[in-house]
């Protein structure tokens, strides 16, 4: 195994004063995908938004590269990319627009990447529809051509397969294992029985508090 | 793969924020007219609700024009990041390397072009109405134009601390008013000096200098907010 890239650290988090997980130890070297599992209320997304840095830690820490995540925010943030529950797809915008202020925030993106990676998402030809118009399977397809785009090593998914249909979730899990085998990584969290070969998978559930320990 | 040398380009966000708001703005152009429309009501109905005779109404027309162009900056704050903040765009925002500092006065900005600007642009035009004195036009357009910018900065901090909330615009105002106190004071009082030809230098150099300030200290103080808003 190479150096991690990515450790939790006896990672513990917290919500409204109640603990969700406690104790979480994860070594993500390149090339891993993992998905987050866990009941309902487990704590999947929580652990993904702490682990952005979105979210503060209750306890332990997350590294990356070897350094807490928390003194080189903007080195992490440039090579993560987080597509979350939440479709940031502005209804007034074209197919286009969405991508261009979207791609901005991180590496620069040229008009030809969007138009290629629009043909990645089966989203060809609707650069200039205006996003009201799509489906919200469309909509989620608008934040997955920013895979084809980023160049981010650190994939952060919530729930990346909603409202894709068969053949996209097929498509995409073959491009979340191509970018593990190009030394990236994937975090994902996911309801759906899966037919990609290799993954590793986190389970929160046993990583529980004690009934005791649940308020802090 | 990337790596973590590569420059990146800083003015890049703020220029795609610009351009994303403005395009926004732009195709839902009905939105803007709304803080515009009561400005103009307000003080067209004034006229009829007091004595209309000319030396009334020019001594109250600075004061009435700058207070109704503060409670249409008031009004129009509310959507500052309320769509970013449920669509979440607003977490974009903060897991990109782009500073939030900047990505923050870009939607202040757009927020002013669209809101305070045009609000400076047709207080002549009421000024008229109001039979202002010729010397405080010039005063009035300025004096405005700064003045709403420092209403937008100062907006942003109390959007971006009350965005989390679900009916947040009476807390928002409770806020904003006590900071927006010494604009609205400064302000009217330059136009006024200037129509008592006391000239409107001494407030216009006080606006500016609270501009700048504001520039600074505003957005990082939103940025912050916004940083604990989006844990909610």
């Amino acid at each position: 195994m190479s150096e991690p890239l990515l450790t939790l650290d006896n990672l513990s988090c917290e919500r409204d004063g109640r603990l969700l997980f406690s104790g979480v130890d994860c070594e993500c070297p390149a090339g891993t995908l993992l998905q987050v599992v866990g009941f309902n209320g487990a704590g999947k997304t929580t652990l993904l938004n702490t682990l952005t840095g979105l979210l503060p830690a209750a306890k332990g820490d997350i590294r990356w590269r070897g350094d807490s995540i928390r003194s080189q925010r903007q080195v992490f943030h440039q090579e993560l990319l987080y597509l979350g529950h939440q479709v940031p797809v502005k209804p007034q915008l074209t197919v286009r627009e969405n991508l261009l202020w979207l791609g901005a925030l991180n590496p620069p993106v040229t008009k030809d990447a969007i138009a290629e990676a629009l043909v990645q998402v089966d989203l060809a030809g609707f650069e200039h529809s205006p996003s009201f118009a799509l489906s919200a399977g469309q909509k989620r397809r608008v934040l997955l051509a920013q895979l084809y785009l980023s160049r981010a090593t650190l994939w952060v998914l919530d729930e990346p397969f909603t409202a894709i249909d068969k053949a996209g979730v097929l498509k995409l899990e073959a491009t979340m294992a191509r970018h593990a085998e190009q030394g990236g990584i994937v975090l994902f969290t996911s309801h759906q029985p899966l037919a990609m070969a290799e993954f590793a998978v986190l389970d929160l559930s046993q990583f529980q508090p004690a009934p005791g320990e649940a308020y802090v | 793969m990337s790596d973590a040398q590569h420059g990146y380009p800083l003015g890049a966000g703020f220029r795609a924020i610009i351009r994303r708001d403005l395009t926004s703005v732009w195709r839902n152009r009905s939105d803007i007219a709304s803080p515009l429309v009561f400005f103009l009501i307000s003080i067209t109905l004034l006229p009829l609700g007091v004595d209309p005779s000319d030396k009334l109404l020019a001594t109250i027309a600075p004061g009435m024009i700058w207070i109704m162009a503060l409670l249409a900056t008031l009004l129009s704050l509310d959507s500052l990041f309320r769509q970013d903040y449920d669509d979440g765009s607003l977490t974009q925002f903060i897991l990109s390397p782009q500073p939030l500092y900047l990505t923050v006065l870009a939607k202040v900005i757009v927020h002013w072009l669209t809101t305070g600007l045009p609000l400076a642009i047709i207080a002549p035009l009421l000024g008229v109405m109001l039979s202002l004195p010729s010397g405080g036009y010039w005063p009035l357009v300025i004096s405005l134009t700064i003045g709403t910018a420092i209403m937008s900065l100062i907006g942003a901090l109390g959007a971006a601390l009350t965005v989390c909330l679900r009916s947040s615009a009476l807390v928002l105002t409770l806020i904003i008013m006590p900071l927006y106190l010494p604009v609205l004071i400064i302000g009217a009082n330059t136009v006024s000096s200037a129509i008592a030809g006391v000239g409107a230098a001494q407030g216009l150099a006080l606006l500016g200098a609270a501009l700048a300030m504001a520039v600074l200290i505003m957005p990082l103080a939103a940025a912050g907010a916004l940083r604990i808003s989006s844990n909610h």
